[in-house]
């Protein structure tokens, strides 16, 4: 009989009610949506990171890392090798890959770009180049003298297919190297900082370019699903001869480090924001009905109440307003996350969200851990401030109530 | 054997730096099976004192024993156990519950009694018939008259056989003949089933109905006379 009067109670105003019931759906749905919208662009930052050649894991030489020139190559790579097919999970990848800063110049323009030497089709499997769009072909054993360049250097150096461009940059004798390539493959990138900085040749043709023999710059990791990490690092470490170092993908990327951060930081306090705003409208709201009933309150305590039963009964109100909310909140939520699952377009605003290495399409997803979290401090902190006028309620005395007539 | 006593009863408001003595030394005792009036002009301590034998407030002085409980030895919690109990409540207006409807009013007071709800619902069912009520069960107090929210409210107060039933100007929203019959039917429960009434009022024709007269007035008690039946 509590919930049934704690319901009709509730009705007795129903406009109020619905006030403070939209009050709580749209925060419950804000919070949701927020987490997943967060939750899909931070999985997909990620990803396109480790997949902007980075990997889950890398070894370099030590010192490589601070200063990547190079005579902080990796001279035996095969040593490198030999660890990681010892070390590492059967499913786990990795590929080697020269890297070196140099300058692109064709008639017109110059630019400095990031000459990538991979091994083709090792590359294709761990890193973007393997699936992004590619307009003309991409690099194959017999093609030493072939390039592929991002969109968006192309245009910016004014340059197109078959066309040639020239790369230069220093060797191990300290000498200024250069070489012709032809674009083979023009590719198009998530972004478009990629797009400008990153060149592929095949690992041979840079390694005779910068007269580097069989020395690359690093090998990159991919760990299959499951795999954890820090443990993987650890066990590369221990296995590695002196000289060499194992990079996670959070030490190779503090600024996405930072960003998770930040994330959490920004839904820790959006919660708050919301909890506050629908903490007080709950609050006022159960206080009015409170002190409207003030001689029902009179009543049940002369009938022989006791506090503890009134406390409930304010509290069940509370209750049902928090689980009606909740649930047309969570309905709501997950509505609208499975409505954008096929992506929210933000290429108007990439420009600007580019730089953190997000994607210009994000997949919101609801995570079960955050609709938890999101449910559980609506419920409980919403129950936790209906205490004080449950506790006003418990507090009138039977003669003071009745005399309000 | 008295089921109410009253020794030396005080009772002083204190409103601000005003403090108004409404009840001035009262010593009452009431026999179980009365149907007592507590009669006076407003203003007189009748409602004070109803709510100082309810254990609704506590006297300034004075002590109060209800069905053999010293009041001044129980604290605010054994007091509600108390009135759930063994007080039955009819108050002048707000007597009812307004979200439950008459028959549910009326198991309130078993629920919180811990009365199975079978029980709950027969006894409730049984109560209202004897008020005349059988055919609004299911009505809501706003769907009811003044009278027969006042019969919800004397079959919600008997409902669980208690030592008294205290009525504070029960009939005073009621036309005359309304009232007349409300207090006929709390006679007759009197008279039928030993339910102990007290009751207050001002008004000349209720206070015929009352087998003892207890006039009140400026706080004390004035008069106390038995009346044949
Ligand atoms: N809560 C209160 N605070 C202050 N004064 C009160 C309070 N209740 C009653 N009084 C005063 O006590 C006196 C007796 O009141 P009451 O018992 O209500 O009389 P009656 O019921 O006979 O009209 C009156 O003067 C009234 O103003
Ligand atoms: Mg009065």
């Amino acid at each position: 009989m509590f919930f049934k009067m704690a319901w009709r109670n509730l009705w007795r105003n129903p406009r109020r009610t619905t006030v403070i019931l939209i009050a709580v759906v749209i925060g419950l749905w804000s919070l949701l949506f927020l987490n997943a919208f967060m939750r899909g662009a931070i999985e997909q930052m990620v990803e396109n990171n480790i997949s902007i050649l980075t990997g889950h894991l890398k070894v370099q030489k030590t010192g490589y890392h601070s200063d990547p020139v190079i005579e902080n190559s990796i001279t035996q790579p095969d040593e490198v090798k030999g660890v990681l097919a010892k070390v590492l999970p059967k499913e786990a990848r990795y590929t080697s890959r020269v890297r070196l800063q140099v300058v692109a110049s064709n008639a017109r323009h110059n630019a400095g770009v990031t000459l990538v030497g991979i091994d083709p089709e090792a590359e294709a499997e761990m890193s973007f180049i393997g699936d992004a769009p590619l307009q003309g072909r991409y690099l194959s054993a017999d093609t030493p003298h072939k390039i592929l360049a991002g969109r968006a250097l192309v245009e910016k150096m004014e340059t197109q297919l078959e066309y040639k461009l020239v790369l230069m940059g220093q060797d191990t004798q300290n000498e200024i190297a250069s070489r012709a390539f032809r674009i083979r493959g023009i590719f198009d990138a998530e972004l478009e900082s990629t797009e400008k900085q990153y060149v592929f040749v095949l690992k041979q043709a840079a390694q005779d370019m910068l007269r580097m023999g069989p020395a690359v710059s690093e090998f990159s990791v991919l760990l299959p699903e499951g795999a954890l990490l820090p443990g993987v690092a650890q066990a590369l470490k221990e296995a590695l001869p002196e000289g060499y170092r194992v990079y996670t993908w959070r030490e190779l990327l503090p600024l996405m480090d930072a960003y998770l951060k930040m994330f959490d930081g920004f839904i820790y306090l959006w919660t708050v924001a919301v909890f506050i705003a629908m903490g007080f409208g709950l609050v006022n709201t159960i206080l009015m009905t409170v002190y409207e009933r003030m001689h029902e309150f009179g009543l049940l305590k002369a009938l022989g109440m006791k506090s503890g039963w009134i406390i409930r009964e304010v509290l069940a109100e509370a209750f049902l307003i928090l689980v009606l909310g909740m649930a047309a909140g969570n309905g709501l939520g997950v509505i609208t996350v499975e409505a954008m699952s096929g992506g929210l377009d933000l290429s108007a605003f990439a420009a600007g969200a580019e730089f953190a290495g997000m994607s210009r399409i994000i997949y919101p997803r609801i995570v079960l851990q955050d609709m938890l979290v999101a449910n559980g401090v609506v419920f409980f902190l919403g129950l936790g401030v209906s205490l004080y006028p449950a506790l006003k309620a418990a507090r009138f005395t039977p003669v003071e109530a009745m005399l309000q007539t | 054997m008295a089921i109410v006593e009253l020794t030396g009863v005080t009772k002083t408001y204190q409103q601000g730096k005003v403090s108004v003595q409404a009840l001035r030394g009262v010593d009452l005792r009431v026999e179980k099976g009365s149907f007592l009036a507590l009669a006076g002009p407003s203003g007189s301590g009748k409602t004070t004192l109803l709510n100082l034998i309810g254990g609704l407030d506590r006297p300034s002085q004075g002590d109060i024993r209800v069905d053999e409980h010293d009041f001044a030895r129980m604290n605010q919690s054994e007091l509600a156990e108390l009135r759930l109990f063994k007080i039955g409540f009819v108050f002048q207006s707000y007597n009812l519950i307004p979200v439950l409807s008459a028959l549910e009013n009326v198991e309130f007071v078993m629920l919180l009694q811990r009365i199975g709800a079978a029980e709950r619902r027969q006894r409730a069912e049984a109560v209202l018939a004897e008020v005349g009520l059988s055919g609004l069960l299911e009505r809501r107090p706003l769907e009811l008259s003044g009278g027969q929210q006042q019969r919800v409210a004397v079959a919600r107060a008997i409902v669980s056989g208690p030592a008294i039933v205290l009525a504070d100007e029960p009939t005073a929203n009621l036309d005359s003949k309304t009232g007349q019959g409300l207090l006929e039917m709390m006679k007759t429960l009197n008279a039928q089933k030993g339910v102990t009434f007290i009751f207050s009022t001002h008004d000349n024709m209720v206070m015929d109905y009352a087998r003892r007269l207890v006039l009140i007035r400026d706080g004390r008690v004035a008069e106390d006379q038995v009346k044949g039946s």
